[in-house]
């Protein structure tokens, strides 16, 4: 019987930290069996080898912020059976966004003494913003656990199982006591759940790094800031920082503006 | 004889954290033209911290690199502190500093193991690296994980820490938490002994360099990891707050990230071959032992052999967490208060590949309205350049693969971070 082909996986960075990459380096006790069931055809981080499509699953790191990567996650669409974008910046094009709300000049002008070397979107988007994407997996960064998930499943031929529920979920699962009854205001009503709710573990109010849950009620949690003594300004940053661009969280902050 | 020109081209330099590509032109044993370009493309976050609040600087910061997240959180952190007059007490700054030993562990293991150990050996990663040598990528890999676990448990995750704000921490472990780290950190500590030495016997090529090392030095007899001084092997003495008047940066057309150099002197490099050889004193006596052991003597002007260097500090790092976690006493408060106020604020630390500098101007409110960050990898650019026009005659020797192998492996000595730079780093390497 013919042996069966190792399904190949690729894995792009665009515009990130790389951090969201990095969680598959993180990875130190499944690393080598993952490498055994998967043959890593391109992974500039990691590795020398790079071989041309197509791919079976292509991991999507970063956001869209120059005219080459426009073309350039085109290419990658292309070559690739599956693609699942990874983090903040690949599925709401990340905390590089909030150049979004402003001028773009302005923010160049500011950084490089010869803006006019620089070549820049006024944008920074995500994939889905400019190819179709087969998996969103949110974080700021991405939990390694739900990426080994993620690619468990396409390895598999399923579909992946990671909850769209909010980070209050997570905190009732652990036990935590609610952070806003102490009065520290915490996005996590409304926050898309997978990091287990840590920053209200550490006694700290959630800071929405994953992004919208599904159908999440902002215009509500806005008002109980209010209540709290936020002032406008800080409920407008609250919603604006990694996720800035994710649609939920966007037009909550637009309704803070002055 | 006509002198015979030629180009070596890397489009993509990998192994490294980040976009960049590489270019040297050779006319004969001449390198005539050499560009680090880093195509990284720029996120501006200079511009989109104006208008925050001081107290969001480290999470937003620490967003410019997922290698070295602890870094940007410190660094923003004692900026902050410096500019609102906040002192944090002794053991919140113990605490700190078992935190970035956490991170210099596992970056450190990361590059060292993972990206440029398949150099010294002929791999091209670590993966198949494993295939001869598994049991060393395995204990490097181990290393790796337990330094990420003092990130984790102080930080809350190891890319990206929640735990970390101006004037201390949301929480502060227990005793008994940080004491469920110890068994695993001695075994690393051997663990990382025995690696140095199986890395002392690779062979490194030859190179000399007589780079100005430049890092920070602590008051207080500890190797430089938050210190209140620069230094340099130049002479140079000053206290961080001084910084802008002695370096600067300048762009240049073919990449997104700045250059920096020491006004009036040029090139310089920091980093750990820099830490080591300014601060060689200040290893525990069993680490600057084992250094020697391993073939290290001060200064160490070979960049091939930072790959040791980085040993010797994961070396001290995991003997320093040790040593904190043994004498920890509990802070009173997880952190001090730091209300808002106007003024300019001042903070360097010791990232794992070099110096990181942050500064930032505040208003009444705390809101930022201007900040500058000088990472690592901008300031050790120009360096990583006139390493290959020092490494020309070597390369022109060499045959085409080999040579755009030597110049890769020459930027990756230093473990750039691409992401951390640009506003950084590509290797063309042009003979003609």
């Amino acid at each position: 019987m013919a042996r069966r082909k190792k399904p190949t996986l690729a894995v792009w960075k665009f515009a990130s930290c790389d951090g969201c990459q990095l969680s598959l380096l993180n990875l130190e006790e499944e690393l080598l069996s993952l490498a055994d069931a998967v043959r890593i055809v391109y992974f500039a981080e990691a590795t020398s080898v790079a071989l041309k499509g197509p791919y079976d699953v292509s991991l999507v790191d970063g956001s869209i912020t120059t005219p080459e990567d426009v073309e350039r996650i085109r290419e990658v669409r292309r070559a690739s059976r599956r693609l699942v974008s990874i983090g903040a910046c690949a599925t709401a094009g990340g905390i590089q966004a909030l150049r979004n709300f402003r001028d773009v000049k302005e923010f160049l002008s500011i950084v490089y003494a010869r803006p006019e070397y620089i070549d820049t979107l006024a944008t920074s988007t995500a994939i889905a913003d400019n190819v179709p994407v087969d998996f969103e997996l949110r974080g700021c960064p991405i939990n390694k656990r739900q990426l080994l998930e993620v690619l468990s499943a396409y390895l598999l031929g399923r579909k992946p199982n990671v909850s769209a529920h909010s980070v209050c979920v997570e905190c009732k699962l652990r036990g935590n006591v609610c952070v806003m009854v102490t009065g520290t205001p915490c996005l996590g009503p409304v926050t898309h759940a997978g990091c287990g709710a840590l920053c209200p573990t550490y006694l700290r109010g959630c800071y929405g790094c994953f992004g919208p849950m599904e159908t999440p009620n902002t215009a509500s949690l806005a008002r109980a800031f209010r209540a709290a003594g936020y002032s406008e300004v800080e409920v407008l940053r609250a919603f604006r920082n990694f996720n800035a661009n994710a649609p939920a969280f966007r037009e909550e902050s637009q309704r803070h503006e002055e | 004889m006509k002198s015979r020109t030629r180009t070596l081209e890397v489009d993509y330099l990998t192994r490294v954290e980040g976009e960049a590509s590489l270019s040297v032109r050779l006319e004969g044993e001449r390198v005539t033209d050499v560009r680090l370009s880093i195509f990284e493309p720029p996120r501006f976050f200079e511009a989109l911290l104006r208008g925050r609040s001081y107290l969001e600087a480290p999470d937003i910061t620490s967003r410019i690199c997922g290698i070295c997240p602890v870094a940007y959180l410190m660094s923003a952190c004692r900026a902050m502190e410096d500019a609102l007059g906040v002192q944090v007490e002794p053991s919140l700054h113990a605490l700190r500093r078992l935190l970035y030993c956490g991170e210099w562990i596992e970056s450190h293991c990361l590059h060292a193991f993972l990206l440029h150990a398949p150099d010294f050996l002929g791999y091209p990663d670590a993966l198949s690296m494993a295939k001869q040598h598994g049991e060393w990528v395995q204990r490097g890999l181990r290393m790796k994980k337990a330094g990420n676990a003092i990130v984790s448990l102080m930080g809350g995750r190891s890319i990206h820490p929640i735990n970390v704000r101006v004037g201390g921490f949301y929480r502060a472990p227990a005793r008994a938490e940080l004491e469920s780290l110890l068994p695993e950190l001695r075994w690393s500590r051997d663990a990382t002994a025995e690696s140095l030495e199986w890395m002392s016997r690779f062979s490194f090529p030859e190179l000399s360099r007589d780079y100005e090392f430049v890092s920070l030095r602590q008051s207080d007899d500890r190797y430089p990891m938050m210190g209140e001084r620069v230094v340099s092997s130049g002479g140079l003495d000053i206290a961080v707050r001084e910084w802008d008047a002695h370096f600067e940066e300048e762009q240049v057309p073919y990449s997104t990230a700045l250059q920096a150099r020491r006004v009036g002197a040029g090139a310089y490099l920091c980093g750990p071959l820099a830490r080591f050889n300014l601060n060689f004193d200040r290893l525990e006596p069993e680490v600057q032992v084992l250094a020697r052991k391993a073939g290290l003597s001060v200064p160490c002007l070979n960049p091939f052999r930072a790959l040791l260097v980085r040993l010797v500090e994961v070396l001290q790092a995991f003997t320093d967490a040790i040593r904190l976690i043994e004498s920890y006493v509990p802070p009173t408060v997880a952190h001090v208060d730091s209300p808002a106020r106007a003024g300019t604020g001042h903070g360097a630390t010791e990232a794992p590949r070099g110096l990181l500098y942050h500064r930032y101007t505040l208003d009444e409110e705390g809101g930022i309205t201007d900040a500058r960050i000088v990472p690592p990898t901008s300031q050790n650019q120009r360096s990583m350049e006139d390493d290959l026009r020092v490494l020309a005659p070597e390369l022109a020797s060499r045959k085409h693969a080999e040579a755009t192998h030597l110049a890769e492996w020459t930027i990756r000595n230093h473990d750039p971070c691409i992401s951390c730079s640009a506003h950084f780093l590509t290797l063309k390497l042009e003979r003609v």
